[in-house]
């Protein structure tokens, strides 16, 4: 053992000492269910008398619909309904995420105002899914187009808005990149790249009087409730949406969406439930994903290596009528000290879609960038590359000049080095070969924030020995019905299989967006609050209540474990159900949320639940907050064909806590597989002059396969962190992804000498000499 | 609703004579026809399931060759015992194609006619023009992304490339196409597609695929196929190459040579230029290489695709080199 693991109190099983059920690794609870098939998604609810809508897109980028015949398309064989910019129903405007009003005007779902290809135009409903796919052909539209902005790199574009609020600024960077001794100048590029979860968007609705159901996956169910509330000027409480799993969102099932407003219209217009499944191609424009970024990065150092100067110049795609930001300076003004950076970022309007978050929006371009960066220098240098960023560790937050609550980022780089067998590595590039292959090992760090918002949970204990765990959080495979099934095991002192965990229903107990990786800690907090005050009231009846057998014991002598109540030293014990009966009690029940206590009225409720306002920086207190890592990883380039196959990955992190080491670890490898897809394979194709994703299926936009995945090795450095969340996690879901791309282009320059700076790393941008 | 009748074949002369009929499919595997259906591409109006024909899924491989019938299932001729002796270009052709559960399901006379990735072809709905859809209609792919497209092969009308790995050790090895008793050498199946570019094979209405030959030689039992792709498993090639060869006793000096080329062409592409460059010279690395570059004469890049110019011939050097024990 290191010294540095003799130190180390990670805060789950491997501590050893109680059968901690929190920090064991149990396997997912909803996962037998999945595998059998019974576990049932949103769109497979299927209502009596349910009829299917098919949404048509637009074939042009820009312009407008002169006119839409639908009556081809109205006679078809089982058509109920085509909608159309003609005949759509104009819904109230809502209130974004932001808790902004998102307009004074009507929301339309379709208009005639076109202004990327694949916008929705119009929907077919009808008796069957195959005659309202038919019948969508038979749309006949005209089509007056304009000249359109396919791409940030069409000069028509220009140069952007700039975006001045987000600018970060120390010292003069300038002129001391200017003055620097060593400079390095490189511009960095991601392209359009789309979250493609394989369970598709849809949802179906129905309307029962002026009540809405919607069965729709979601990561963020009182958001999208109140969504739809908006758009009909309903309460809140009209609208359920239930979403008991999620196949996968990555950022994009947080929202009602056009599709949402298109099949609860029709549900209405029609008065009977309508389903819409977003087809493949069409949810490459239906949402959404990150945009394409590019970063201009100056770094100025001494001949040491030390940085004194980061320029940044930044950019993304947006859309022409809407705003998406994807924050390029969130790594560059965090990972490392430097007296001087600058940092500044324009959004390019062009015709597509309005661009939506992926999986770590903003960490994980702006790692991109600046670890890329690093290793350049590195190399101008002399420096190995963990020794530069060794060199240059920030020992607190460079920004926000606050001490790091905990930042096992020395231990990370420690760790995985030692794993990888770093130590071992000549620093030359194409020093190593095996055949055909050039063999390169590189590094990059990576970071995500640890965002706090407020949570809330009920929990009942049942009479017949079960517990019962209920909150509108979801699960989208990351294990929340697992951890929170955990966290009330451990806070009553039950078998974690007696408890019982529901998800994903707006008539449960509220919760804040799954995303940002902030579940796990806030639901866990409000799990086991809730789970505690229930174990107390148990306490305080078992020793209270005349017919209790405790009657006389003092309440802090009485321990609960496996689900019975021991008296100290050994007296007569009973289950906690046993105990219920004989109180004549069928259930304990109590709901506890985490909201500040001066501030958890109902409004306050809705506002953490349905906004990002309570959102907790994570620079808000008096420590800056972060999980982080570190990314050793060994690739093969063939020589003469120029195809990159990653061969080892070892990574080291620092979420802190983890509540279970097996679902954690499963999240980051995870974020690491999708990094080497988004290193190696992702890229959104769009036609130059149609606008149109041409790779809009999952045959042609390739995300990595089994066979492009080795091993990894995943190590967790983290301790528990009380100042970043109740039970001590930082963030899991996110990090993971973040410095993938990296490690895998400098390890792409290890071995071949080449630098890429644009992902992804294809063949025949290695092909040339 | 798209109507179509559906008949299930008796008989292969059962299936000719529903395959005559005007707007006539065969359904196989399915693997094609429900993709390009979903689509739009593919409108059948009359699907003739043809998968429960008796006699057609035999593999034999006997001294004069491989016989391999035309609902034999991908997964099975590639995990074939005598198949990966005999030809082993073919069964590692297949097992580098598609996926595990599209080869489970995909058959050998299916593959034949499966239809390009091209993204203008399979998008009717946002590219009208496609001569190979709609003969005349133009040709949405130039001008458009063209990463994946041909460099050989192509013709004013088409530059949509071939998309199979089967196809390519088929040529390189002179298999037969068997349309019952009429016999067609599968380079000749396959049809460059000039200005009729929506005519991809050479097979009548009312005919229908029995099986694929493969005579036997020195070279198909000493061959290999070697796909390049970005992704691992599940790609069409970058460029791959169909490769065999036969030395004399000394062990260096080449007496025969295969190489076809797939993932670059119009149709898979045998490369007899190579072939003559080599035959009778010695296998060494140098002159491999060099005879190589002779399959590009005739290339002609779209932009995107150029990449394709260079790659092919270190595809079809190393796979040589490698069948050679040379790499």
């Amino acid at each position: 053992m290191t010294p540095v693991a003799a130190k180390m109190k990670r805060g789950d099983s491997t501590d050893g000492g109680a059968a901690s059920a929190l920090g064991s690794r149990l396997s997912r609870i909803d996962g037998p269910a999945k595998i059998k098939g019974q576990a049932r998604y949103g769109l497979e609810h299927h209502p009596a008398n349910m009829a299917y809508a098919v949404i048509v897109q637009s074939t042009i980028p820009s312009g407008h619909i002169r006119a839409i015949d639908s009556k081809p398309a109205e006679a078809a064989p089982g058509v109920l309904l085509v909608i159309t910019p003609d005949n759509v129903m104009p819904l109230k405007p809502i209130t974004t995420w932001t808790g902004a009003p998102s307009s004074d005007k009507p929301y339309l779902a379709l208009t005639r105002e076109i202004n990327f290809t694949g916008q929705h135009v119009a929907a077919v409903i009808a008796e069957t899914f195959e005659q309202a796919s038919e019948a969508a052909g038979l749309l006949r539209i005209d089509y007056e187009e304009k000249e359109s902005i396919p791409s940030y790199d069409d000069p028509k574009s220009g140069a952007g808005n700039p975006l001045d609020a987000m600018a970060v600024a120390w010292g003069d960077a300038g002129r001391a990149f200017a003055e620097a001794p060593v400079r390095i100048e490189q511009t960095y590029r991601t392209p359009r790249e789309y979250n493609v979860p394989i369970e598709p968007h849809g949802l179906v609705a129905e309307w029962q009087g002026d009540m809405l159901t919607v069965w729709e996956p979601s990561q963020w169910v009182n958001f999208m409730i109140h969504n739809y509330a908006e758009w009909y000027g309903l309460p809140d409480e009209k609208v359920r949406l239930i979403s008991p799993y999620v196949g996968g969102g990555f950022g994009s099932k947080a929202f009602a969406l056009g599709h949402g407003a298109i099949a609860t219209m029709a549900a209405k217009m029609l008065n009977r439930p309508v389903k819409l499944a977003v087809t493949r191609p069409q949810t490459f424009t239906a949402f959404g994903g990150r945009p394409a970024t590019r970063q201009t990065l100056s770094l100025g150092a001494t001949k040491e290596g030390n940085l004194l100067s980061i320029v940044q110049k930044g950019a993304n795609e947006t859309s022409v009528d809407g705003v998406w930001v994807e924050p390029l300076a969130s790594v560059t003004a965090l990972m490392y000290a430097t007296p001087n950076l600058s940092a500044r970022q324009n959004i390019v309007p062009v015709n597509t879609v309005t661009p939506c978050a992926l999986r770590a929006p903003g960490e994980n371009p702006s790692a991109w960038g600046i670890e890329c960066a690093i290793d350049e220098l590195s190399y101008e240098v002399g420096i190995d590359p963990v020794a530069i960023r060794l060199l240059n560790y920030a020992e607190e937050d460079p920004h926000a000049k606050k001490p790091w609550s905990t930042r096992r980022l020395r231990e990370a780089y420690e760790e995985g080095a030692k794993a990888f067998g770093w130590a071992k590595r000549n620093p030359k590039p194409r020093s190593m070969r095996d055949g055909h292959h050039l063999i390169g090992w590189g590094v990059a760090a990576g970071t995500y924030p640890v965002r706090r918002t407020a949570g809330e949970a009920l929990v009942r204990i049942f009479a017949d020995g079960r517990a019962e765990v209920a909150s509108s959080g979801i699960d989208m495979g990351q294990g929340t019905y697992t951890i929170l099934a955990q966290t009330a095991a451990e806070a009553i002192g039950m078998p974690v299989e007696q408890i019982e965990v529901k998800l994903g229903d707006s008539a449960l107990p509220g919760a804040p967006v799954a995303g940002g990786s902030q579940l796990a800690n806030l639901m866990t907090g409000a799990v086991h609050k809730a789970a505690t005050a229930a174990r107390d009231e148990l306490i305080g009846l078992a020793i209270n209540d005349p017919k209790s057998p405790f009657r006389e014991l003092q309440a802090n002598t009485l321990s609960i474990a496996d689900g019975v109540i021991s008296p100290p030293r050994g007296g007569e014990s009973m289950s906690i159900a046993e105990l219920l009966r004989r109180l004549g009690r069928d259930k304990i029940e109590v709901q506890r949320d985490t909201l500040p206590e001066n501030a958890n009225s109902a409004a306050d409720k809705l506002a953490t639940y349905n906004t990002i306002t309570r959102m907790r920086s994570p620079t808000d207190g008096d420590y800056s907050l972060h999980a982080w890592c570190v990314h050793f990883i060994e690739v093969r380039v063939d020589e003469d064909f120029g195809t990159v196959r990653v061969s080892r990955v070892v990574s080291a992190l620092d979420s802190g806590r983890l509540y279970n080491p097996k679902l954690a670890e499963s999240q980051w490898k995870g974020g690491i597989i999708m990094g080497i897809g988004q290193a190696l394979l992702e890229e959104g194709l769009v036609d130059p002059r149609q606008g149109r994703v041409i790779n809009n299926n999952l045959g042609d936009y390739l995300i990595a396969t089994n066979a492009d995945i080795p091993d990894i090795e995943v190590i967790s450095v983290g301790v528990p962190d009380f100042h970043a969340s109740a039970l001590g996690g930082k963030a899991v879901g996110e990090l993971g992804i973040v410095g993938v791309a990296p490690a895998i282009a400098n390890a792409v320059y290890h071995a071949t000498g080449k630098r890429i700076r644009e992902l992804p790393i294809t063949l025949e941008k290695l092909l040339g000499d | 609703m798209r109507d179509f009748t559906y008949a299930r074949a008796a008989s292969v002369e059962d299936a000719r004579r529903l395959a005559q009929q005007s707007g006539a499919m065969l359904l196989a595997g399915g693997t094609t026809l429900l993709d390009l259906a979903k689509c739009g591409v593919a409108r059948p109006d009359h699907v003739v399931d043809i998968t429960h024909l008796k006699g057609l899924d035999a593999i034999e491989v006997t001294r004069e060759g491989a016989h391999l019938g035309a609902l034999a299932k991908m997964s099975h001729v590639a995990d074939d015992k005598a198949i990966r002796a005999e030809f082993p270009a073919v069964s590692e052709a297949l097992w580098q194609a598609a996926s595990a559960q599209l080869r489970n399901m995909a058959t050998i006379g299916g593959n034949l006619m499966q239809r390009t990735r091209c993204a203008y072809f399979r998008d009717p709905n946002s590219f009208a023009a496609c001569n190979k859809r709609q003969p005349g209609s133009g040709c949405a792919a130039r001008g458009g992304i063209t990463r994946n497209h041909a460099v050989l092969g192509t013709s004013s009308s088409c530059i949509a490339t071939n998309p199979g790995d089967l196809a390519v050790a088929l040529v390189a090895f002179d298999a037969i196409v068997h349309l019952g008793d009429r016999k067609v050498p599968v380079d000749d199946f396959f049809l460059l597609p000039g200005a009729t570019p929506d005519r991809e094979q050479a097979i009548e209405p009312g005919e229908v695929i029995t099986a694929v030959s493969i005579p036997a030689s020195a070279a198909a039992r000493r061959s290999t196929y070697l796909k390049v792709r970005d992704r691992q498993s599940y790609e069409f090639a970058a460029a791959s190459a169909a490769v065999g060869l036969d030395l004399e006793a000394d062990g260096r000096t080449i007496r025969d040579i295969r190489v076809a080329l797939g993932g670059v062409a119009t149709k898979p592409w045998r490369a007899h230029a190579v072939e003559k460059a080599l035959k009778g010279k010695t296998l060494e690395p140098e002159t491999v290489m060099r005879a190589s570059l002779l399959a590009m004469e005739g290339a002609i890049a779209q932009g995107d695709n150029h990449y394709k110019i260079d790659l092919a011939p270190r595809v079809i050097a190393r796979a040589i080199l490698k069948v050679g024990g040379l790499a």
